[in-house]
């Protein structure tokens, strides 16, 4: 556990809260970090009904079976990354309530619970060019049709792995990434944005 | 590029997966009688057809699963994809026999 006046999200840096006191207006993209955020991994069977209600009672949330998709019960979200495989979000800090919890109400079941809320940082790419900018680097269909609000996907984006998180219609996407890229995408995503004009915004 | 279709996150870009090369080749179980030839055999030979090839992927950069895919190597069409451990379709078991 990290103590919280050591910490530090993955972007201090670049200074973004003095650097996003500049203009907004006009700007095609904004760019925000929203670190610190409480991320579990989960791993279980999706075809044991014990096990995703034993989910629904520690975190409060569906597990979305659905290829792609999430299920959010605010604050908590659960996203899909595979048959067996999820990733549950909530506020910061959050992760100190949710581990135990969820450990707790799978006893001895066949289940996993990763505490990864240290290890990756969450960039949120919002404006009305965030579909033209993540466009290139990354190979998905991003169109509404294909990729509605509420769809996620573990994808390439700039040559790093990443996940996607459409949360509104702006549109906003978050991108999920490991501390260790955050800076690389942060720089990817600034330079990438130019031209359709960047404001920084804090979170 | 390929438009490989994960039969878990649905079709995706080449660029997100690595491929694992030719499926289905087991482990020799009596390895202690095994010979020099046999283990040369079992860990280099591998299959070079001009036709439909099965072949392991990964979606590496999706949901990390593997899984199994029968392709042709002078078209590039995937014919089918099934999981890990199961036999080949039989509609592809069958091209794969014809060619050898």
């Amino acid at each position: 556990m990290v103590e919280p006046y050591l910490r530090q999200s993955a972007l201090v840096h670049r200074g973004l809260s003095r650097a996003a006191a500049g203009a907004m207006s006009g700007a095609g993209i904004v760019l925000s970090e929203r670190p610190f955020r409480a991320m579990v991994n989960l791993r279980g069977e999706a075809s044991d009904a014990g096990f995703l209600s034993a989910v629904r009672a520690a975190a409060g949330v569906e597990l979305p079976l659905q290829p792609n998709t999430t299920q959010r019960a605010a604050p908590v979200t659960a996203l899909w990354l595979g048959p067996d495989e999820w990733l549950i979000t909530a506020p910061a800090g959050e992760e100190r309530v949710l581990v135990p919890a969820l450990r707790a109400s799978f006893g001895e079941r066949h289940a996993a619970v990763i505490d990864l809320t240290e290890s990756r940082t969450v960039i949120a790419v919002s404006g009305a060019h965030a579909r033209d900018l993540l466009a290139k680097g990354c190979t998905l269909d991003l169109h509404p049709r294909a990729f509605p609000v509420g769809a996620c996907a573990q994808t390439g984006l700039a040559r790093a792995g990443a996940l996607l998180h459409l949360v509104d219609e702006a549109p906003t996407f978050e991108i999920t990434i490991l501390r260790s890229f955050a800076d690389y995408m942060w720089v990817w995503l600034a330079d990438a944005a130019q031209e359709y004009g960047v404001a920084l915004r804090t979170e | 590029m390929l438009l490989i279709p994960c039969p878990f996150c649905g079709p995706r870009d080449e660029s997100e997966f690595g491929c694992g090369g030719e499926a289905h080749i087991a482990r020799p179980t009596d390895t202690d009688r095994l010979s020099d030839a046999d283990w040369a055999a079992y860990l280099f030979m591998r299959k070079n057809p001009k036709g439909v090839h099965l072949e392991r992927w990964v979606h590496r950069l999706g949901c990390r699963r593997w899984f199994n895919l029968a392709r042709s190597t002078v078209s590039h069409e995937i014919l089918a994809v099934y999981k890990m451990g199961d036999p080949p379709p039989a509609s592809v078991a069958g091209q794969e026999a014809r060619r050898t």
